[in-house]
This record gives C-alpha cells, structure tokens and sequence, in this order.
C-alpha cells in the first residue's frame, strides 16, 4: 500500500457520489429560495422544481425597495450591527489578551464563568433583561436592543482571540519591552496589527450575531420604524402566499454579503476553533 | 523594586484589561442573571409585575409537577441526541472523504459549508416553506420520486422531524470542519506502519483515527450539545411557534411560551434555572469523564 490518501477506482466512485449527494443537500435551499424570488408575481404558487421558472424577472427584488419598508429594516440592522462590533472587538481583544498572556488570581474562575454562560438558555437572560430595560424605559428602542446584544457574542470571541494570541510568541513583546516600549504599547503597536486574522474573525462574528438575530428582537422591538431584518423578513411570513417572493428576495440579499465573507474567512475561523484542542 | 510589586502591578494591569469585558458581562450577563434566580423565587407575573415578592421553591416545584416539563425535556433529548448523531456523523463521514486526494476538494469544502454561512432564522424560514404540504419542495420531490405526501407541519412528529431535518442541514458543516482539521494534523506516517503491521482499513480507524480526533472532537461536541439542547430559533420557526397545538416545543421555546405569551415571570424564570443545571451538571460530567478540560483550556 502506497500513499495513505489514495482512494481506488471502486472507493472514488463511492467517494465523488457521497459528496455529490451531501452537495446536492447543502446547496439545493438556496438555489429554491433564489428561485422563488424570480418567479413572477402571479406564479408564485406553482408546483414546479424550475431553478429558472417561466417569466423569471426581478419584480419581488424592486418592490421590495421601493414599495417596502426594506431600506428601514437595512438601516437598522446595520446601525445596530456596526455598534455592538465596535463595542465586542473592543472588549474581545483586550479581555483575550489578559487571558493568554498575564497569570493573576482568579484568572480560571473567570475562564469557566465566561464558558457557563454559553449554557443559559437565552430566557434566562431575556426575562430579567426585558423586566429591566422596562423599568429602565429602554423598552422598545435601539439603545436597548444594543445593550442586549453587547455581550452575546463575548464568550466565543474572547476564547478565541486567546486562543489566536496564544499562537503569537512571547519573545516579540518581550523584544520590544526590552527596548523599553510599555505593555499597553506593544499591545497596540505589536500584537494586535499581527492578530489581524483573528480580529476579522471577531469582529465578524459579532457582527453576524447581531444582524442575525430575531429572538431578542421580537421580544425587545415593538415600533416597525425599529425593525431590523429578522423582524422584518419574519414579517413576510404571516402572509406567506401573498409574500413568498418578498421574503425570497430579502433573504437572498440579506445571507448574501455575509454568506460570501463568511466562505472567505472561514479557513481563518476553523483554525482559530481548533487552535485550543489541536495541539502541535 | 522589588519583585513582589513588579508582580501586582502586572496583576493590575491584567485586570485593567479586562475590566471593560467584565463590566459589560456583569452589566447583561451576570446582574440579569442574579435577577433570574431572585425572580425564579417570587410570584411575579403580569397581575404581580410591580407589587410581586418572594414565594419560596414554589415555582420549582410548580415545574417539577408539570406533565408538559416532563414531556419537552424528553423531546428535548431525544431532539439533541438524534441531531448531535446526525451532524457528527455526516460530518466525520464528510471529512474522512475530503481528507482523501480529491479534486475539487476546495470547491466541495466551500459549498459543503455553505449551510453554516446562511443566517439561521432564514434557513428556519426557508425550510418552512419547503415542508410547505402543498406547494413546498420536499413534498413535490417526494411526489415524483415516490408518489407519497406528507402532513409535515400539520401532525405534531411530522413537524418534530421537519425540525429535525432543517437543524441537520445546518448543522452538520461544523462538525465537518472540526473533524477535517483534525485528521489533517494526524501524520501520514501512523498509517503507513499500520499498514506493515498488516492492519485492516476498520482497525486503521478504531485504533488510529479515531483516537486521534477525539480531543478535537469532545469539547465540538459538547458544544454542539448546549447550542443544540437550546436551539431555539429552528424549532420555534420552523413549526411557527411549536405547531400543531403547541406540541412542537423543546424546553427553551415551551419557557420562552410561558415567559412572553402568558407573562409567568416567575414560574419561566425558575423553568429556565431548571434547563440551566441540566445542561451544566451534563457537561461538566461530560467533560470530566473525557478528560477533556486540558484541551478546552489549551
């Protein structure tokens, strides 16, 4: 037996066939959904598995910015979304940062605590935190929904951008120490610029949790001018037959962007998951 | 100086960087859920939202006594265990293939993940639609390739499964790319001597691969475990707020019903506590069985 990688004749057909299959499974939802908005208005309930259907056109997509609150939604999500990356980049990197570099007391208890609250159901916090942002008058409002969102992503991002500077070796701060640079300077000026990766990751993911997040949001927004995507997008559904291509054309704008950044940061967020359990 | 102040003034320093994390936690995170317990220990509900005080273990045992608990925890586990079945095993099965000398691999691994990239509310939503009984895509497959129908999100275990399987599609990338960047850095060279040894392609696997892969795939799983057990967006999405009748439920969508629709603060906030110790009593155990605290703490 030669190299350990190699399939035979008979163990590729098996092989190409598996993933062919499984592909067929992953991609086949989009490519519907893609080809529901093109159906046109009066042929949106048919029986037909077209990819392409007759008469495709890009109605659902223009009235959805030009007869619905879309634009609104858009905007919403997006003020919203930029607030809590700024907020969560922020906090990850340094958090992270004490994590992988400084030994003081407490410094596992903190650890676990960050890893337990990964288990709360999200009523756990949504109860207490709607019960308070109304006595705080912060119900329905955006303020509200950004404190909401704020710390939703931390756990991960901040385990992960340990794990990332963990990889970064000592002696690059310990050489700019040495030329009497302080530790909050080689922190800016050495570690975070070659933690770069790790930092798109975070600031992605943060981003991501908010603009995908419908939960909190139904329970926290009640004004439609407040809408964000989710809510809005959701809101198609209760008229599904007279929205379906509504909805199609808003998801396939909305998962666009991010699926596409996603794809192009994922090598980067698989070794910054593995990074912690893979050794050597 | 001497050392011993070098050494608080790192100490100091450590907690100045992570103060603002903390303040932020201790602001949403950990004084809400300081609330919870306390509130899970009152009679606050919408009659009582103001004017509510504590009541003792009421509520706990309120939940205990409830049929409903009884049967969502066990859909609940059934829910997790047959989706944690499913995405680990399409996901090593996956990795196993593309580990092999494939071409096209990148472009199998970038569309294979594509599930994963998709915002998890409209995955939920678009699948509705194709479980859709009359129009939806599933059953106009189901139709052509065999002539059947089938009552999806009418009947409460059609619904349960068209959960299931959107939570399959969606989840599986995942494990996929754990397992694949753990059999990457297994070193050609276990198999080679195995194969001197004499050894067969099932013993190759028990002995070597999956050894090797379990400390990069315990703390997946268990994640996979919590972000499962609380999956709360499928569920409640997919079957439009637990329909048929409220029988689709997992126990975070069935507390989040008590919580928002009939305003039982107390009696959620405790059901809540409850899913809480549930989860972490099972990881801890979990994690200490497998020895794998060494590895999430890398």
């Amino acid at each position: 037996m030669a190299n350990p990688r190699e399939l035979s004749l008979k163990g590729k057909i098996g092989a190409y066939s598996v993933l062919t299959l499984f592909t067929i499974f992953a991609i086949y939802p989009v490519l519907r959904v893609f080809s529901i908005s093109l159906r046109p208005g009066d042929r949106l309930l048919t029986k037909s598995l077209a990819i392409i259907p007759d008469g495709a056109n890009f109605n659902a997509y223009i009235s959805l910015f030009t007869e619905e609150p879309f634009l609104i939604w858009l905007r919403n999500s997006l003020l919203i979304s930029i607030v809590v990356t700024i907020v969560g980049v922020s906090l990850a990197t340094t958090a992270g940062y004490a994590f992988s570099r400084f030994k003081f007391p407490g410094k596992s208890s903190a650890m676990i605590a960050i890893m337990t609250t990964q288990m709360f159901p999200v009523s756990i916090l949504l109860l207490p935190l709607f019960i308070l942002l109304i006595n705080l008058r912060l119900y329905d409002s955006f303020l509200g929904l950004i404190i909401a969102y704020s710390a939703t992503a931390l756990p991960f991002t901040i385990w992960q951008m340990k794990g990332y500077y963990d990889t970064i070796p000592y002696s690059l701060e310990e050489a700019a120490m040495i030329d009497g640079a302080s530790r909050t300077y080689t922190f800016y000026k050495v570690i975070l610029p070659l933690a770069l990766p790790a930092l798109a990751i975070t600031a992605l993911f943060s981003f991501m949790t908010a603009y995908s997040e419908y939960l909190v949001a139904v329970v926290l927004i009640q004004n439609t001018d407040y809408f964000t995507l989710p809510l809005g997008l959701k809101s198609f559904q209760s008229s599904m037959e007279a929205s379906w291509g509504l909805y199609s054309a808003g998801a396939i704008i909305v998962s666009l962007p991010v699926v596409i950044l996603f794809i192009f940061l994922s090598r980067w967020l698989i070794s910054g998951l593995t990074l912690g359990s893979v050794k050597g | 100086m001497a050392s011993g102040s070098k050494f608080n003034s790192t100490t100091r320093l450590a907690y100045l960087f992570l103060l603002p994390a903390f303040l932020v936690m201790g602001l949403v995170v950990f004084y809400p859920f300081v609330y919870n317990v306390v509130v899970s220990f009152s009679n606050m509900n919408l009659t009582h939202f103001r004017d509510w005080e504590i009541t003792g273990f009421g509520n706990y045992l309120q939940v205990f006594a409830d049929n409903s608990f009884w049967y969502f925890f066990f859909k609940t586990v059934l829910w997790t265990v047959l989706n944690l079945v499913f995405h680990v095993g399409i996901g090593v099965f996956l990795a196993l293939i593309l580990n092999k000398n494939i071409k096209g691999k990148s472009i199998y691994r970038t569309l294979l993940i594509l599930p994963w990239a998709v915002p998890q509310y409209i995955t939920a939503l678009t699948w509705r639609g194709m479980f859709n009984a009359e129009y939806g895509a599933v059953n106009l497959f189901l139709n052509d390739l065999f002539g059947i129908e089938i009552a999806w999100l009418s009947s409460e275990w059609g619904a349960f499964t068209a959960c299931l399987i959107t939570n399959i599609w969606l989840g599986f990338p995942f494990m996929m790319v754990i397992a694949l960047g753990g059999l990457q850095s297994i070193p050609d060279s276990l198999y080679e001597a195995a194969d001197i040894d004499g050894a067969s392609p099932w013993q190759k696997f028990r002995q070597i691969t999956l050894p090797m892969l379990k400390p990069v795939m315990v703390p997946a799983i268990v994640l996979g475990v919590i972000w499962t057990f609380n999956n709360f967006n499928v569920v409640w999405l997919v079957s439009n707020g637990g329909e048929p009748s409220e029988t689709t439920h997992i126990l975070v969508s069935w507390v989040y019903r008590a919580a928002f629709f009939y305003y039982r603060m107390g009696y959620a906030a405790a059901f809540s506590m409850i899913i809480f110790l549930i989860l972490f009593i099972f990881s801890w155990r979990f994690i200490l069985k497998t020895g794998a605290t060494e590895n999430v703490y890398g």
